[in-house]
């Protein structure tokens, strides 16, 4: 007798690993739509990063800090090579540059006073300098971006340094992007653009190509400025060694280095997935590069992308930053990804933790949009104080790792003070693989 | 010519020339002599004063100008008068690449011809070239008006936003959403003005065509991907 019962078995549902979810409905949306995506915030896929890297602490041959009781000082002074007005920073996170437009106006505010209040610096970005960042912010930073949005003189000597703009770790080789939703009258304005249009701007910079030029603007702008203000090169990271020394060549007082992982307003996921290196990668080349012209420590090196906590920081001084940035991690200590936006987010397709449509400007949090509803829900004074409270702990994280390795300064730690957890953190690194003293490309292998 | 401030650069520094240039209490007339091609002169200038640079000039000569009006009695380099804001800049040479490059404002005049991407990134400034411009200038011009009186070379007003250009020669061609415009009466009247100012007296404004953006591009639509 046959058992009509038994149900044939049938095979599961298998997703192939080439043509995952995720790339068959992207597939499905270029085909619908006839445009690449374009999105906020910074690569997604998964990357050799500072967890990585592991200190070791002390031991019998290496003794600690007291933890709370011994000082270990944090301040860093940036802008020593030639600038005459250095800047000197309490604790060695700065904001890095983000725009108002890219940004609320309450967003922008809030970030200054939480960087005020620590005594560290904040940003401008592609769309020039508000009174309310350069009121609120004790250290501001002001971008000499390809587009020179709102770009001015007296802005310029308003600054604390100039940062010029040359690449960022999101987009190495990209312009700056602002949809039609977010040029709103006034940043429409600043940037003296027609009102609404899709901003794309230029990806080079109008009046110079190449290293002999930027030198030589370099020198237009310190004219213009008394030799007084600190001026940095911000790059993406794409050929540190090369970068770095090139920048050094022209001339510039501090090199910002943005990995991969740095965050963006708005730009293609193609672009944002797949140019660049991972920052893990690049901060050793860009080290060397200093090193080897001697300028270690000389020309200070910031670095940027996915720098998250205390212990981020600290990794990458010890590998030989000098300072570091944080963009998405501040946007985050805002209020951005709140799980209390859950249903908000819900409405827009995405939940807490996913949400990366900043170019659409509707943020419920207020932070990433020029709707006047939405940026009226962040309360700047509010931010402010989260901000400061961020910046806080990841400086005494650093602080409490930094003595935990027997260092009076954040800057006393050193590559001995790491090991790898793998062997592709350990290539690019230089720090030698857990339990062995080996990496590749030591000792012929 | 008397009564000129003279500044020798064979005698004191770059820095110390600008300096003496760039406070809001300068006054009256100054000349640059041995000027030797420096880069950065008379830059970031803040007051009304006149200035004269008594030979050629290198990079940026007047960037970031407000309020001061300069004349180069030579050549001037790459980005001459670059981001100006206010006042004028008068070549009596030809200008390298990027003449104007960013202006928010001001009048510059070259009598020459102008290199490539003249008035790239133009944010108001009001430039009249005399001679001919090369390739992709007025690229991305934001606002303000370039005037051509030669010809002008490839891909003129590329990805152009809502600055006008006016050329009285030959377009090599035209760049990715710029297109002829019918010529208005006040177009006509700005054009003689700014003609006017420049001291050109040989070319009626009659004798040029406008040229503007077919704004195409402002939104992104496939269909334009051929366009980018």
């Amino acid at each position: 007798m046959t058992d009509n019962t038994k149900k044939t078995p049938r095979t599961k549902p298998r997703f192939s690993a080439t043509f995952d979810p995720f790339t068959i409905s992207e597939i499905q949306r270029a085909a619908a739509t006839g445009i690449y995506d374009i999105r906020g915030a910074g690569t997604k896929r998964k990357l050799p990063h500072f967890d990585d890297l592991l200190f070791l602490g002390a031991s019998i041959s290496r003794y600690p800090l007291e933890g709370y009781r011994e000082r270990c000082d944090t301040d860093v002074v940036l802008g020593t090579r030639f600038a005459k007005k250095p800047i000197h920073l309490k604790t060695p996170v700065t904001i890095a540059g983000m725009s108002f437009g890219a940004l609320s106006a309450q967003a922008k505010e809030a970030l200054g006073r939480g960087a005020s209040a620590v005594g560290t610096s904040t940003t401008t970005g592609d769309g020039g300098m508000t009174p309310e960042e350069r009121g609120h912010s004790s250290t501001l930073v002001y971008q000499y971006l390809p587009s020179r949005y709102g770009m001015n003189p007296d802005d310029l000597r308003r600054a604390d340094a100039i940062e010029v703009v040359v690449g960022q770790g999101a987009k190495p080789g990209g312009g700056g992007m602002l949809l039609g939703q977010k040029i709103s009258s006034r940043v429409a304005r600043m940037r003296d653009l027609p009102e609404g249009i899709d901003q794309r701007s230029a990806c080079r910079h109008p009046d110079w190509t190449g290293p002999d030029d930027l030198e030589i603007k370099i020198e237009e702008l310190r004219e213009i400025t008394a030799w007084e203000k600190p001026i940095y090169i911000k790059v993406g990271a794409s050929r540190p060694y090369y970068d770095v020394s090139l920048a050094v060549k022209a001339g510039a007082d501090v090199v910002v280095l943005d990995g991969m992982q740095g965050g963006t307003a708005a730009t293609q996921e193609v672009f944002i997935e797949h140019v660049g290196l991972p920052i893990l990668s690049a901060i050793r080349p860009a080290v060397q590069a200093l090193q080897d012209l001697g300028m270690h420590r000389k020309v200070q090196l910031i670095v940027s992308g996915g720098i998250r906590s205390g212990a981020d920081m600290a990794k990458a001084l010890a590998l030989g930053a000098d300072a570091v940035a944080i963009g998405t991690a501040a946007l985050i200590a805002l209020g951005d990804q709140s799980p209390e936006l859950a249903d908000e987010y819900a409405r827009l397709g995405t939940v807490p933790g996913a949400y990366d449509d900043w170019q659409d400007g509707r943020d419920p949090a207020g932070i990433t949009t020029q709707d006047p509803e939405l940026a009226a829900r962040l309360d700047p004074i509010l931010g402010g104080r989260r901000i400061a409270n961020y910046l806080s702990v990841m400086t005494m994280e650093a602080q409490a790792i930094a003595r935990a390795c027997g260092k009076s300064h954040l800057h006393n730690l050193e590559p001995e003070d790491l090991v790898a957890l793998t062997m592709e953190a350990a290539a690019m690194t230089r720090i030698p693989l857990a339990g062995t003293e080996w990496y590749p490309g030591r000792q012929g292998f | 010519m008397s009564n000129m401030q003279e500044i020798d650069l064979v005698r004191c520094t770059l820095r110390e020339a600008n300096s003496q240039l760039q406070g809001e209490d300068a006054t009256g007339a100054w000349i640059i002599r041995n000027p030797q091609g420096r880069h950065a002169l008379a830059v970031g200038l803040n007051a009304p004063i006149d200035v004269v640079i008594d030979g050629q000039a290198g990079y940026y000569a007047g960037g970031m100008n407000k309020h001061a009006n300069i004349t180069i009695e030579g050549n001037a380099g790459p980005g001459v008068a670059e981001n100006m804001m206010s006042g004028s800049t008068h070549v009596r040479g030809n200008a390298s690449m990027a003449a104007g490059a960013t202006g928010h404002g001001g009048l510059l005049v070259i009598d020459g011809d102008a290199g490539a991407r003249c008035g790239i990134s133009m944010k108001g400034i009001e430039i009249v070239v005399r001679g001919s411009v090369g390739h992709m200038s007025a690229f991305m011009a934001q606002s303000g008006t370039l005037v051509i009186c030669g010809d002008a070379g490839e891909a003129l007003g590329d990805s152009l936003y809502e600055a006008k250009i006016f050329v009285r020669g030959e377009v090599r061609s035209l760049g990715a959403d710029c297109e002829e415009k019918d010529m208005t009466a006040d177009d006509l009247a700005h054009l003689r003005s700014l003609l006017d100012r420049a001291g050109v007296s040989e070319y009626p404004a009659d004798s040029f065509r406008l040229y503007g953006s077919a704004r195409r591009l402002y939104h992104f639509h496939v269909d334009n991907a051929a366009a980018y």
